[in-house]
């Protein structure tokens, strides 16, 4: 099963290759993983999109808790969250085809953040189910180039650590 | 005052309290051992390869319960240190290696001898650190020696280049260390401590199973304490010999691939397995669906990652294994009372049975061959007294060491269990002796792995470690011939090394001493005499070359099933050969 793992690290040199090394050391599965500085500039955001069995993410959550860098990690599943992701897609785009790509960005509520005479670059953005959506329409018109963020999540309400599940949210 | 990096890291060392080093210098660490070499302090041990150094390292970690440290150069000084780190990773050796690195401003340039030292070290270190500027150098080594020792300890790398250890800054040393992402438990669940005692109470058939981290914890009298008091058979891994009394009349052995008979049933037939510091390796589970089918599973243990790895845990408890066995001992003292020994006759009954049917057993003919059990026999009657530290290769010898070599302390056993290096007990045992100048250290060796880091004879000589190696010289990768005996129909592939070199001028080159006892009469004057020589001595034992560890559980295998001897097909083949030395199948099978 999908798993989306939300994990605080240092924001140090090195450690997106220690997280990297953890899942390809180990045989994990890594579908995505997504990094970006925190509000706090010492710390790093990265959201994960893995996939396994209970056991497999038990241990998944728990390897990543172990690696002395890491300084939080969060089983999305765990809870109730929201996620997106971004996609930009190069649309190669004829002339008679042009106002159909804009029409099937429109339908997305997609932005059109770059044109050129032969091309739109749409930027839309998402659950999974809706980018691999926009995606199947705009290939017929022909995709030059596509390029993902991956998914950064988030719970939907603060997490309280309740006794049910401390062994997944506190450093054990 | 300002102090250059090489006399920051010698601060460091001295406020850590160590007093022996195991090291090879380079280019890039010149300054680190000129340093070194003008101060009393530190003792530097000048070994031969890095690998020895390394082991040394481990073997000095293990046998003072304090961290190991190396230093060795850029480049292949790290490449060749590579195993022992691996080793101590997987054996949760406390260890601080320090390597040097080409200067900051050559770093990813392909500078001469240029490692990712770094990258190389990642998967096989708890932590490593880069020490980018001289003013982080001090408080870098403070948390390396803070990560090494906590927790599950493991070795932690330091790569220093060389532009750092020439540069100044003011020295302090941290009084103390606080890492957010790291905050090891070590007093255990409460709740669940009760959950444990209260199982323990109910269980018919309860088992304690001991691993490294009773002998990491220091938690021995806990345990002697608890399997007293609850009277619970207790089987030992191969790391966790010693834990526990081999002598003691609740002591099981090992258990596991080659465990014994008792230990083995034990575990299968149980209720309640009590798992301590120890973590479930499939050389202990054998076939992990059909691993203790009827008992329950207590599992202590610091690193949550050991628990439920490969085993279903019923009660898991995170914490350290002295303050968790102590919090039970108190629990089950005011309640423990004669119930429990009523309840259990019927299961010692039948462990004294197994016990009785099935025991460690061999057959030493005055004037046949000598067979490497009775060589370790005979090694631990003789020293037992002297309460020696005992190192062993990877092989056959390791395990028949394990089975006879009945420890009664911890930290006396140097083992490679999960990497399974062979050329790891020479020098673990140099590491060992170095910090015991005054104790017996033996290293029990196999023909092949000994030859692994034989070089290191040359550090025991000159830096006077009198380490008694005993070689079980069966002229054969004895372990991988006995898996060809039994899997691969008697085709020796790559496993017979012909009777080179001759051990005892070997040992005489080096300005250490050679002795051969080569008949079974001879073996105990010449042990005797071994153990009274004030040098390092290598006793050449050739043995009987086709002897097998039993009992066994073929890999994947159950726990219940064990092969307790020799097939007869095999008998038959072995009983025309006598001594010989094949070359290959077809001589021992027209032999
Ligand atoms: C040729 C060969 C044959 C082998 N055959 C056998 C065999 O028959 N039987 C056998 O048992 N082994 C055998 N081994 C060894 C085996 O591969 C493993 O190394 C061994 O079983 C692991 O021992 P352990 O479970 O005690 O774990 P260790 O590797 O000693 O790990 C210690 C555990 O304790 C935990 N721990 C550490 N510190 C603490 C603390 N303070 N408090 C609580 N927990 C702590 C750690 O997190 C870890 O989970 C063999 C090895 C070789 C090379
Ligand atoms: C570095 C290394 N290479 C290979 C092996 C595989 N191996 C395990 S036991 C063994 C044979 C060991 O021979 P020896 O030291 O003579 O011991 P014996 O089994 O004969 O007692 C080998 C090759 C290993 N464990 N380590
Ligand atoms: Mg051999």
């Amino acid at each position: 099963m999908e798993h989306i793992i939300s994990v605080t690290v240092e924001n140090k040199f090195g450690v997106l290759s220690r997280i990297a090394g953890l899942f390809s050391g180990r045989g994990f599965n890594i579908e995505s993983l997504s990094v970006a500085p925190t509000l706090d500039p010492s710390m790093s955001q990265m959201t994960i999109v893995t996939s396994g069995d209970e056991r497999i993410v038990e241990q998944i959550v728990k390897q990543l808790n172990k690696l002395i860098d890491v300084i939080k990690v969060v089983d999305l599943n765990e809870s109730d969250f929201v996620s997106r992701e971004t996609a930009l897609i190069k649309v190669h785009t004829r002339q008679e085809d042009r106002a159909e790509a804009l029409r099937i960005a429109d339908i997305f509520r997609a932005n059109v953040i770059d044109s050129t005479p032969a091309t739109y670059t749409i930027e839309v953005t998402g659950d999974p189910k809706k980018i691999e959506a926009i995606i199947n329409l705009l290939q017929p018109l022909g995709i030059k180039e596509l390029t993902r963020t991956g998914r950064v999540a988030v719970a939907r309400e603060p997490l309280r650590f309740s006794a049910a599940q401390p062994k997944k949210v506190a450093r054990e | 005052m300002k102090l250059t990096g090489a006399e920051i890291f010698i601060e460091c060392l001295k406020r850590e309290g160590v007093k022996t080093i195991f090291a090879l210098p380079g280019g890039v660490v010149l300054k680190i051992f000129d340093m070194l070499h003008q101060q009393k302090d530190i003792e530097v041990v000048l070994t031969r390869h890095e690998q020895g150094a390394g082991h040394m390292a481990e073997g000095y970690a293990k046998a003072t319960g304090k961290a190991g440290v190396c230093l060795v150069t850029s480049g292949p000084g790290m490449t060749n240190v590579i195993t022992a780190l691996a080793d101590a990773y997987m054996d949760s050796v406390p260890l601080v290696c320090f390597s040097g690195q080409v200067p900051t401003s050559l770093i990813g340039n392909d500078a001469f001898q240029e490692a990712d030292n770094i990258g190389l070290s990642r998967p096989c270190t708890k932590y490593n650190f880069l020490v980018k500027d001289v003013n982080e150098l001090a408080s870098t080594i403070k948390e390396a020696f803070y990560i090494a020792t906590t927790g599950r300890p493991g070795p932690v790398l330091v790569d220093i280049p060389k532009d750092v250890s020439m540069e100044k800054a003011e020295f302090n040393y941290p009084n103390s260390v606080s890492i957010r992402g790291y905050n090891p438990t070590y007093d255990g669940n409460k709740w669940q401590i009760k959950q444990a005692a209260e199982a323990i109470m109910k269980a018919k058939k309860p088992i304690l199973y001991v691993g490294g981290g009773v002998i990491f914890s220091g938690a021995s009298q806990e345990l002697i304490e608890l399997a007293e008091l609850t009277q619970i058979p207790v089987d030992m891994t191969l790391m966790g010999l010693g834990a526990f009394p081999g002598e003691h009349p609740l002591s099981m052995g090992m258990l596991g691939m080659h465990g014994t008979y008792q230990a083995n049933m034990a575990m299968h037939y149980s209720d309640l397995v009590i798992a301590i510091g120890a973590r479930f390796d499939d050389r202990v589970t054998g076939k992990v669906a059909e691993f203790c089918p009827h008992a329950k599973i207590i599992h202590v243990d610091i690193d949550p990652t050991s628990i439920r790895k490969n085993i279903h845990v019923d009660i898991p408890i995170v914490g350290d294994c002295k303050a968790v066995l102590r919090e039970l001992n108190q629990i089950l003292k005011a309640t423990v009372n004669g119930e429990q020994k009523e309840l259990r006759k019927a299961w010692w009954d039948q462990i004294r049975e197994w016990e009785r049917a099935h025991p460690l057993s061999y057959q030493q003919e005055t004037d046949g061959p000598i067979k490497p059990q009775y060589v370790i026999k005979r090694l631990y009657e003789l020293t037992k007294d002297r309460d020696p530290i005992v190192s062993t290769d990877v092989g056959q010898h390791q395990m028949w060491a394990a089975q006879y070599f009945k420890l009664a302390k911890p930290n006396r056993w140097l083992t490679s269990g999960g990497l399974g290096t062979m050329g790891f007990g020479f020098p673990a045992a140099m590491g060992a002796q170095a910090a015991f100048r005054n104790r017996l250290v033996l290293c029990i060796a196999g023909d092949g792995s000994i030859q692994m880091n034989m070089q290191e004879m040359a550090t025991a000589v000159v830096s006077k470690l009198p380490v008694k190696i005993i070689v079980l010289n069966n002229r054969f990768h004895g372990m991988v011939r006995q898996w060809q005996d039994l899997f691969y129909e008697g085709r020796y592939a790559s496993s017979y090394l012909d009777t080179t070199p001759d051990f005892v001028k070997l040992a005489e080159a080096y300005g250490a001493v050679g002795l051969r006892a080569g008949k079974v009469g001879d073996l105990d004057g010449v042990l005797k005499e071994a153990i009274a020589i004030e040098k390092p001595v290598i006793v050449d034992v050739p043995t009987y070359p086709y002897e097998n560890v039993y009992p066994m559980i073929p890999a994947g295998g159950c726990n219940h099933q064990m092969i307790l001897e020799d097939p007869p097909e095999l008998k038959n083949k072995q009983a025309g050969v006598g001594q010989a030395s094949p070359k290959d199948s077809d001589t021992i099978l027209t032999a």
